[in-house]
This record gives C-alpha cells, sequence and structure tokens, in this order.
C-alpha cells in the first residue's frame, strides 16, 4: 500500500513538475515570495512600532520622513507577496489543466492496447468514471489543495523561524497549543476521510444504479417496476446522502473549529506576552513591537495549519483519483510476441518479394539467420486439437481440429452457447488459445503481430457500429488509405451504392453514431462494402444477417456472396438457409465439433443437422 | 402576443386516466383506425389506418419488414405510447380508461431490446411477480426452454446476472426474459421478436409451451422467421405502417405477394427449411 502510495506520488509528480519544469519552477517561486512577502509585513510592525512609533512618543522626536520611507517599503513588499500569489494561482491552473489533457490522452492510448479480456471484466460505467470522476478530484488536488499546502508549509517553516527568533517562551506556548490541534486534526480528516471515501463508493452506486436504470426503461414501465425501481433508488440514495453528510458535516466543523485553536494559541500568546513586555527581563522579556509582530505571525501560523489540515481531505482523494487512474494505465496491454508481419508484395517467376506498390499481400517471415521468407496470403486457416478456455479453469472448446482452404466456405452451427463465436474469436486472437496451434497459411498465428493479422481478416458481426461521419468515411474506415472511387466500388459490390446513392447527400450523408435514419439492413450493408474496401483474404461474419428481415436479407445476401468470392469465409448463422452452401459444415455442442461435412453429407447421416435442418424432432 | 409561444409546463406524456378500473377483462384487442407518429405528427405516421380486432385467446402473428410498423403496432397496447388519431381498446375498454399499473400488469411484453437487471436469476424473474414461489419460477423457466441451462449453471437460479446480463448468451437471455413475462400470468403476451437468438427447435418448443400452459391468453408474436408464426390463428403482415393482410398462413401464402416473398426467400436453402 505504502508502496503504490510512494508510486502514485512519484508519478503524479512527474505529471506535474517533471513534464512542466518551468512553470512548475515558476509556481514554487511565486508561493515562496508570497510567503516571504507575508512574513516579512509581520516584520515591518516590530520596526515600526519599536523604532519609530513608540520612539516618536517618548522622546517626541520627528521620525515621520523615516516612517513613511518604512510604510512604503512595506506596501511593495505586500504588493509584491500579492502580485506573486495571483500568479501561481494563475500559473497552476494552467499546469492542472494541461496535466489532465495529459493523463485523457494516456488513458486513451493505454486503452486502445488493453484485450477485450479487460472490457469483458470492468463495466463501462467504471471505466467511464476514470475518465470523469476520477481526473477532476485530481484536478482539485493539483490546482487547489497542491498550491495551498505548498504555500501553508513555506509559510508554517518561516513564521516558526522567525517566532523562534523573537521569544523562545512564547514560541513554546505556541507548540503546545499547536500539538494539541495537530492531534484533533488528525481524528477529524481521519473521520471525515471514512466518510469521503464512503461518499465517493455510494456515488458510485448511484450513478450505476441511473444508468442501469436508464438502459431499462421500457422494461420497467412494462413490469410497472417503476414504484420499486425508485424504493430502491431512494435507499442507495439515502446511503449517499448520510455519507455525504457526515464528510462534509465533520469538515465543515473543521474550520471553526481550528479557528478555535487558533483563538486560544492567540490569547495565551498576548497574555503571556503582555506579561512579559511589562514585567519579564532576560529571556522573558521582549518588546511592544516585537509582541505585536508575533501575534500576526501566530494568526499567519495557525491559518496555516487550518488550511493545510482542510485540504488534507481534497489530497487524500486526489490521491485515491491518482491511484485508480494509474491503476488503468497499469494494466498488462495486450500482448503481441509476434513478428510476422504482412507486407504488400509482386510474384514475378514464382518468387515473391517486397513491393510497395505490390498487387498482392505477402507475410514476411524473418529468421534468426538474418534471412527472410515471404509467404503468399492466400487465407489457409487449419486448426490443430484447440482447446481454450476464458478462465483457465472450464473449458469451453474442446479438441477443435478443423481446415479452410483458400476461398473456401466454413460454417458453424449449433445451439446458443456451444462455442461458434468463441471459435471466430480464437482466429482474430481477441483470445489465446490454451492448447494446441492455430496456423495461417502454414504460420503459427501466435508468430504473426496481431495488427497485421486482424488486417488480413474483416469480421462482420451482427450488430453493426458505425461512427459519426459520412458513410464515406465509415467505409473507409476498412482501409484508411483507399480512394473515394475505392469506397464507392467497394459499395457497389455490396449492393450498398443503390439506396446511398438514393440518399439526398449521398456517400457524403452524416451518420450520428447509433442516432441515424437508416435501418438495420442498410447499416449492415455499409458494413459489408467496409470489408469490401479492406478486401482481406479470410472474413469472418457472425450472425451477419439474422437480425435483418429476410426480404433485405436477400439483398445483403447477394452482397455478401459477391464479397465472399474467392475468400476464405467462416459463416455462423442460425438460418440454415445461409450456410447450406458452405464448403464443409462444422455443428458444434457443448464446445465440440460432433458433426462435420458437406449439407448432403450431413443429411444423409441424420444427425442433429439433418435433426435441425428438418425440423425432424420430437416435442415433448 | 409574442408569449403565446411559450411552451405549457412539462407534463408527462402518458397520464393516468381519472376513472378507477381495477381489471382488465380479457385479452380481446381493438385498434380503432388508429394511426401513429413517435413525434405526434401527422406527417410523419409510422402507422396508418389501423383497423383490427384480436379476440381474446387468440394466437397472432406479425410479419413485416425493418421499419414497417411491427413493433409500434405492439407497443400502443400496453400504452408505451400512446395512438395519435384513433383508439385503441383492451378488454373492451379505451386503454386510456385503465390505471397504466392495470393495464400493465394485464398485458406482458417481450422486448426486442431485452434487459436483464443486476442481481440473481431468482431476482430477476421476480419482476414478473414478485410474491413467486420457487417452484413458480422453475415452471415458467421450463416452458420457456430456460430451465436446462439455468440448471447447468453451478449456481443454478441463484447465478448472479452481471449488468445489462453479460454473462449469458443472447439466446439464454431472450429465452430468461420471456420466463419473466411468462410469471405475470397476463391476458396479453406480446413477444416482440424475441426467439431471434434461439435455434429453431428451442423456438418451437417455447411456442407449444406457451399453446398448452396459458391457452386462454392472446399471444401476439412478432417475428421474422415464417416458421415461427406459421402455426398462428391469424398472421399480419405489415408493409409501411399498414396491414398488408390478415390470414392464415395458407390463405397468405395463396393471396398475399409480400408473404410469399418472404416465405420463398426462407426457403431458398431447400425445401423443408425450417419447418420446425
Amino acid at each position: 500500500m505504502n508502496k503504490l502510495k510512494k508510486g502514485v506520488m512519484a508519478r503524479l509528480l512527474d505529471y506535474i513538475a517533471g513534464r512542466h519544469k518551468r512553470e512548475f519552477t515558476v509556481v514554487i517561486a511565486c508561493i515562496l515570495l508570497s510567503g516571504v512577502a507575508g512574513m516579512a509585513g509581520n516584520i515591518f510592525m516590530q520596526v515600526i512600532i519599536d523604532d519609530y512609533i513608540l520612539k516618536m512618543v517618548k522622546t517626541g522626536e520627528d521620525l515621520f520622513g523615516g516612517l513613511l520611507a518604512v510604510l512604503l517599503i512595506m506596501g511593495a513588499v505586500y504588493l509584491i507577496g500579492a502580485l506573486g500569489t495571483l500568479f501561481y494561482n494563475r500559473t497552476i491552473g494552467v499546469i492542472g489543466q494541461k496535466v489532465l489533457k495529459e493523463i485523457r490522452d494516456d488513458l486513451f492510448v493505454k486503452m486502445q492496447k488493453l484485450p477485450i479480456s479487460f472490457f469483458d471484466s470492468h463495466t463501462n460505467g467504471d471505466i467511464m468514471s476514470v475518465y470523469t470522476n476520477d481526473t477532476d478530484t485530481l484536478r482539485q488536488f493539483i490546482v487547489q489543495s497542491l498550491p495551498m499546502m505548498v504555500s501553508s508549509f513555506v509559510t508554517i517553516i518561516f513564521s516558526f523561524c522567525v517566532m523562534l527568533h523573537y521569544s523562545l517562551p512564547l514560541t513554546g506556548i505556541v507548540l503546545l497549543v499547536t500539538v494539541i490541534m495537530l492531534i484533533v486534526a488528525k481524528c477529524m480528516v481521519s473521520y471525515s476521510g471514512r466518510y469521503f471515501k464512503r461518499q465517493q463508493d455510494s456515488m458510485g452506486k448511484v450513478n450505476g444504479y441511473i444508468e442501469e436504470m436508464f438502459g431499462g426503461l421500457k422494461v420497467i414501465k412494462v413490469f410497472c417496476h417503476g414504484r420499486a425501481a425508485v424504493d430502491d433508488f431512494k435507499k442507495i440514495n439515502e446511503e449517499l446522502y448520510d455519507n455525504a453528510l457526515r464528510a462534509g458535516g465533520a469538515s465543515n466543523i473543521m474550520m471553526p473549529v481550528m479557528a478555535g485553536f487558533g483563538n486560544l494559541e492567540y490569547l495565551l500568546a498576548a497574555v503571556a506576552g503582555g506579561a512579559m513586555a511589562l514585567f519579564g527581563d532576560g529571556m522573558f522579556s521582549t518588546t511592544i513591537g516585537t509582541l505585536i509582530s508575533f501575534l500576526g505571525l501566530i494568526r499567519q501560523f495557525s491559518n496555516s495549519i487550518t488550511q493545510s489540515a482542510q485540504q488534507m481531505n481534497s489530497a487524500i482523494m486526489g490521491f485515491a483519483g491518482a491511484s485508480r487512474i494509474f491503476a488503468l494505465m497499469d494494466n498488462e496491454p495486450e500482448a503481441d510476441e509476434g513478428f510476422v508481419t504482412l507486407v504488400h508484395a509482386k510474384e514475378e517467376n514464382g518468387l515473391i518479394r517486397e513491393d510497395a506498390a505490390g498487387n498482392i499481400y505477402a507475410w514476411k517471415y524473418p529468421h534468426e539467420d538474418g534471412s527472410v521468407t515471404y509467404t503468399k496470403v492466400e487465407g489457409n486457416v487449419v486448426f490443430d486439437h484447440v482447446d481454450f478456455s476464458y478462465d483457465g479453469k472450464n473449458t469451453i472448446l474442446h479438441d477443435i481440429s478443423l481446415y479452410a482452404k483458400p476461398g473456401q466456405k466454413i460454417a458453424f452451427v449449433g445451439a446458443t452457447g456451444a462455442g461458434k463465436t468463441t471459435i471466430t474469436n480464437l482466429i482474430n486472437r481477441f483470445y489465446d488459445i490454451a492448447d494446441g496451434k492455430i496456423r495461417y497459411d502454414g504460420i503459427n498465428i501466435n508468430k504473426i503481430r496481431k495488427p497485421d493479422l486482424r488486417r488480413s481478416m474483416s469480421l462482420i458481426l451482427q450488430d453493426v457500429n458505425l461512427f459519426t461521419g459520412t458513410i464515406l468515411d465509415n467505409i473507409r474506415y476498412g482501409r484508411l488509405d483507399a480512394t473515394d472511387e475505392e469506397c464507392i466500388e467497394a459499395a457497389k459490390l455490396a449492393g450498398a451504392d443503390s439506396f446511398i446513392t438514393r440518399l439526398p447527400e449521398g456517400y457524403y450523408t452524416v451518420i450520428n453514431g447509433d442516432e441515424n435514419n437508416l435501418s438495420q439492413g442498410q447499416c449492415q450493408l455499409i458494413s459489408i462494402a467496409r470489408a469490401a474496401v479492406a478486401d482481406p483474404p479470410v472474413m469472418i461474419m457472425d450472425e451477419a444477417t439474422s437480425s435483418i428481415d429476410t426480404r433485405t436479407e436477400a439483398i445483403v445476401q447477394a452482397g455478401m456472396d459477391r464479397l465472399m468470392e474467392g475468400r476464405t469465409v467462416f459463416v455462423i448463422a442460425h438460418r440454415l438457409s445461409t450456410v447450406r452452401n458452405s464448403k464443409a459444415i462444422m455443428v458444434l455442442d457443448h464446445g465440440r465439433i460432433i458433426e462435420r461435412g458437406s449439407h448432403e453429407q450431413l443429411i444423409e447421416e441424420k444427425g442433429q443437422y439433418y435433426q435441425l435442418y428438418t425440423g425432424a424432432f420430437e416435442l415433448e | 402576443m409574442a408569449w403565446s409561444t411559450v411552451p405549457p409546463a412539462e407534463v408527462p406524456d402518458i397520464e393516468d386516466s381519472k376513472v378507477n378500473i381495477d381489471s382488465v377483462a380479457d385479452g380481446d384487442i381493438v385498434f380503432e383506425n388508429v394511426s401513429f407518429s413517435y413525434a405526434g405528427d401527422p406527417d410523419k405516421l409510422c402507422l396508418t389506418g389501423i383497423d383490427l380486432h384480436i379476440r381474446s385467446g387468440e394466437t397472432i402473428g406479425i410479419i413485416g419488414g425493418t421499419g414497417s410498423g411491427k413493433t409500434s403496432l405492439v407497443q400502443l397496447i400496453p400504452r408505451l405510447y400512446d395512438a395519435t388519431l384513433g383508439r385503441v381498446l383492451v378488454g373492451g375498454r379505451d386503454v386510456r380508461d385503465y390505471e397504466l399499473d392495470t393495464l400493465r400488469n394485464a398485458v406482458a411484453v417481450v422486448l426486442q431490446k431485452n434487459v436483464l437487471f443486476q442481481g440473481t436469476i431468482k431476482e430477476n424473474l421476480r419482476w414478473g411477480d414478485e410474491n413467486a414461489t420457487d417452484e413458480e419460477l422453475v415452471e415458467v423457466c421450463k416452458l420457456a426452454q430456460a430451465d436446462p441451462f439455468i440448471s447447468t449453471f453451478p449456481d443454478g437460479y441463484d447465478t448472479f446476472i452481471e449488468q445489462g446480463g453479460t454473462n449469458v448468451s443472447g439466446g439464454q437471455k431472450q429465452r430468461l426474459c420471456i420466463a419473466r413475462a411468462l410469471l405475470k400470468k397476463p391476458k396479453i403476451l406480446i413477444l416482440d421478436d424475441s426467439t431471434s437468438a434461439v435455434d429453431t427447435r428451442t423456438d418451437a418448443l417455447i411456442r407449444e409451451g406457451l399453446k398448452t400452459y396459458i391457452p386462454s391468453t392472446t399471444k401476439i408474436i412478432i417475428a421474422q422467421r415464417i416458421s415461427s408464426v406459421q402455426d398462428a390463428d391469424r398472421i399480419i403482415v405489415m408493409d409501411g405502417g399498414r396491414i398488408d393482410a390478415v390470414g392464415t398462413h395458407e390463405e397468405l401464402l395463396k393471396n398475399n405477394a409480400i408473404y410469399r416473398e418472404v416465405y420463398d426467400s426462407q426457403q431458398k436453402g431447400g425445401n423443408e427449411d425450417e419447418q420446425a
């Protein structure tokens, strides 16, 4: 725990100070300046009173000229201090925003590198709150608490030294009260800190509940569950209220309690100091001017302690936020030990060589001895006794062996949960297999760099994700360097061109994420065009047409059939009409291939497939 | 006057009725010249001139392309939205005459976008009836063909469902949602494309179960697959927000072009395809 905290502090400092050395130096310098200036003002008080006012009262001497000079200097010092305060507040604000921007950037970059399994085990709300809540507590810490605490620290040290210099016994009194003050503060901070932590947790719960109920709005209505939902919400909202009240309450009484101690300190020092000025001698004597200065210093001293105590909670919360931010950043990125890359190539006289302008793709396999082998990318996929488990305990796929030759269409059928989607997730290495081997054009896919592996295949899913932008942009998502003509060509191949050109803005129609006026079928057509422009040798279609009505499916299917030509295709579908013309059909059951063969063979066998296909089963 | 354009104070769209009727007589549904627009704008209708009488206890299939108005039509029954023009009657009374809870307790809808909530399977199912016994839960799950997979979970009916139901598959989620709806013992059961991720065989088993378990309940089944609706008493073919035809499977095959087209496209794979 302590070790982690230290790490967090060091990393936070790197973000704040390390990356903004110049600004941060200015901030520290200005804080020092304003601290010293505040102190100096008090010291001047002693000079003014002892050397001028009291002297003038006693002797009647005219020292107004000197007094004015000292007052002017004092004014200048205060002005410099005020300017320093202004400047560091402004600068730290800028640093704060810069740090937040960098942290958000780093988080987002990191997020793209995390494996799918990470997102399986973290809810969206969880991750979002790191971007919003945690960065916000951090901002408060950097912009508000950090400068206040540094400046308080400076004031505390300086004023303490000056007080020591003025009077040892009076400083002793101050020290005594301060120790009590610190003990009380510590108790209060830890009490309110506990509730601040609980407040954050309840806040998370409330947010999570709202998010969930929002998503299930219609279900709540059709089940008349509104009242029950309100009751549940009231319960957790009450909890939040309670914790917030306690946390806020404790931190709100902190100020008056601390101020009370400050006053006590002031009072004790004033009484003792007054007595010393009147009757004391030697070490126990003091002048009126020194006493007034001293009392001013006590004010600054106790105010600074109160302020730091006040900022403790926000510092703790900022730290907790930073810990969560760094914890997210520290997640293991998706491992990629692959070294085989995908390159453009040219084939001449049976020899393949790398050529950026080449019309084929090749796998570039660098060997240990420095030589390089090029293999043409064809889409030959082989599963060799593959086992798989999501958690290392429950095996989901058992001993899967299959091959798909270039240009073949392989279909997976079976009940939900049989493992169809899991198999396809292994081909593009969303997950890694536990045992066995998967080969792609004869190369173990573990040796292929993941981005290159995924670039060589397209995945078309049931739920289409289109991004905000024009239709053309969305198609180009398949291959970023595709020209407009290539995108339109792909749309024509997919059968999407006819509906796109009928839209008022054609290919430049802007799609807004989920809220667009396109039908599901049209979205799917765009996603097929997107795959077509990528032009990969391997395609995976996971229930690509199951949420489209059958009339639209006929159009989509035609587009897909054109796209599938000459490619290795893995198809998952419930509609047997979609899989019928496959080269081979794998019937899966509980993670095992229980039947395999062509449609005709499987019908002949009269097994599971035959039952599924003909509906020749007994109803209970 | 300038301020006459100020909109009236926000009022809930769907307001509870003043008349107090505490039960729905039966599952009889009437659409009387109903038109509907989500925006309440008569120029942007997504349902136009619907006239339809569904008798209590009937099984009705609805077929139609995306955007043809199937979901909009059934959402008017539990008053998720109100008809823009015309009126909808349930159990012989205008739906607006019922208290919302009364109406919605009598109408169970399994939505296209199924949602499960954080909590155990039992807790989720009890949304349908909070006083249901464990035996009743198992019974509806058997009917919805959910019991077999629930029993394979180590924690059975106490298995915890993550937010959004991410730890069960699409087909499993659909079956749980059907079970949840059955637990309400509704007068009207609406399945809005609720078995799309369930294989044909299980789909058939579910429909068979409904027939025997709740014979007097009006059942409305929206589906893409002809096989899911072909044994319904009547099938409604929707197209562009209108009812294109109503009839039995045989009648529609004979007389309705859209229905035949859908049927043919699903048969393309083979003569016996998806006859289950």
